[in-house]
């Protein structure tokens, strides 16, 4: 309990004093996250779209192998991205191994079909009354279809929050393929486990506590979107 | 513009719904279509505003003598009120801004435009309101906006007074009076109230085994 109690109050003055070292790993798991949450975005939200809203043989089956790449276990993808960007590998010759390019490649990979599933999900709820209200009133196809991604939006944004929420809490898949390099590669989850292993509480305890307040912050801001979404319908 | 309907044929499910529907509605006149429910009126307006295709039949919109194609430019020249009429998830003034937004308006065009359509359905003290925040009778006449904006040549109306209370009905009924009043418009309503359709109509058509005939007067 002395431990617990002594590696706390090290741990808030780490991040009372803004300790350099901290820091720096939080700006680079942001950096990875947040590029990797960019790069689902663009492409995970126009195939939401696809999906919701055309018609296609295989569909149905795509829509399914989407929800279950949700479930996508981290250290299958950090697997996948390694034999990808390992000198052996197909993109070997890039030289992306233990990089945070290939971090964010992974990050990608598991971000993106959450987004996609989500914002798939939040477009075929929109009413079907939207959607002939945008085409008496003259829209093209192509302006139909930013209408209902617009009534979306408040669904579209929880999908965007939710990666969020998964990659930075993430840790299996960056850590094969970023090798956790001190000052390079080493992100929030990574540090946590190596510290933990070596013992050493403080900043495990100091990450601990910002990794808990930022997915506090995803909740709320998650659940404000959820409500304001609601409530204008209610 | 001139619509002209012939021989439309219209099934669901092989239940025969429009069986050899043929009209020609004349421009600028108020219509008013009855019919008791399932008779295929709402179908004939879907069909007409190209919601819908027939499953044969015929639909020619001309000006002149010159049919007019039926494409995006005609899509812009007419328009259909549904019963339910689809409130986007925004303010009332953006939502009867829309129809100018998509045609690229300019945005004092779109202003001026917006507070002169509202005024006239009577709903210029709610413009900053949520739509989806309206009662039922305000949000009929919002969709009655949204459609007028656009200025459309032949507007279709699909039972606009059908869950609305009284004080909303008259308020519908004073706007069609006043279009009709203003002749450049060609309504098409739909209606199951007699009364209000005699009050209203230039032209009283009824939707009888699955086709448009003139209301015999009573």
């Amino acid at each position: 309990m002395d431990a617990l109690i002594s590696g706390l109050s090290k741990a808030f003055s780490l991040i009372f004093h803004l300790n350099p070292e901290l820091l720096g790993i939080i700006y680079l798991s942001l950096k990875v996250s947040g590029l990797a949450l960019v790069t689902a975005t663009i492409f995970g939200l126009p195939t939401g779209a696809l999906l919701g809203l055309s018609r296609f043989p295989g569909q149905s089956a795509s829509v399914s192998v989407m929800n279950t790449l949700m479930g996508l276990p981290p250290v299958v993808v950090g697997l996948f991205v390694y034999l990808v960007l390992s000198r052996k590998g197909p993109l070997g010759f890039l030289g992306l191994l233990y990089s945070p390019p290939a971090m964010i490649l992974a990050q990608t990979i598991l971000a993106f079909p959450i987004v996609a599933s989500l914002c798939h999900s939040a477009i075929v709820n929109i009413d079907p009354i939207i959607r002939q209200a945008a085409t008496t009133l003259g829209a093209t196809p192509g302006q139909v279809t930013v209408t209902i991604i617009r009534e979306a939006r408040y669904g579209i944004m929880s999908a965007v929050i939710a990666a969020f929420g998964r990659v930075m809490a993430e840790v299996g898949s960056i850590l094969i393929v970023g090798g956790n390099i001190a000052g390079y590669t080493r992100v929030m989850t990574t540090t946590i486990a190596l510290e933990t292993d070596k013992g050493n509480f403080e900043l495990a305890l100091a990450l601990g506590i910002i990794l808990l307040s930022i997915s506090f912050v995803i909740n709320v801001l998650l659940h404000v979107i959820q409500k304001k979404g609601t409530a204008n319908r209610a | 513009m001139k619509l002209s309907v012939s021989h439309i044929m219209k099934a669901y499910q092989g239940r025969p719904i429009l069986k050899d529907c043929s009209f020609c509605f004349d421009r600028n006149i108020t219509y008013v279509l009855m019919g008791s429910n399932g008779s295929g009126k709402s179908t004939f307006l879907r069909i007409c505003t190209l919601l819908e295709s027939p499953d044969s039949g015929e639909i020619v919109y001309t000006v002149g003598d010159t049919p007019i194609h039926q494409d995006m430019g005609l899509r812009r020249r007419i328009t259909l009120v549904l019963p339910r009429i689809g409130v986007f998830n925004t303010t009332v003034l953006k939502n009867v801004a829309y129809g100018l937004k998509i045609r690229g308006a300019h945005h004092a065009d779109i202003e001026q435009k917006v507070a002169r359509v509202l005024a006239f359905v009577g709903l210029e003290h709610k413009k900053k309101q949520h739509a989806l925040t309206l009662s039922s009778g305000e949000t009929q006449r919002l969709g009655i906006a949204r459609a007028l904006i656009i200025e459309p040549e032949i507007l279709f109306l699909d039972e606009p007074t059908a869950s609305v209370d009284p004080e909303n009905t008259e308020i519908i009924e004073s706007i069609v009076h006043a279009m009709r009043k203003e002749g450049r418009t060609t309504v098409i309503m739909t209606t199951h109230d007699r009364e209000q359709a005699e009050r209203l109509a230039d032209s009283l058509l009824v939707m009888k085994h699955g086709k448009i005939e003139n209301m015999p007067s009573t």
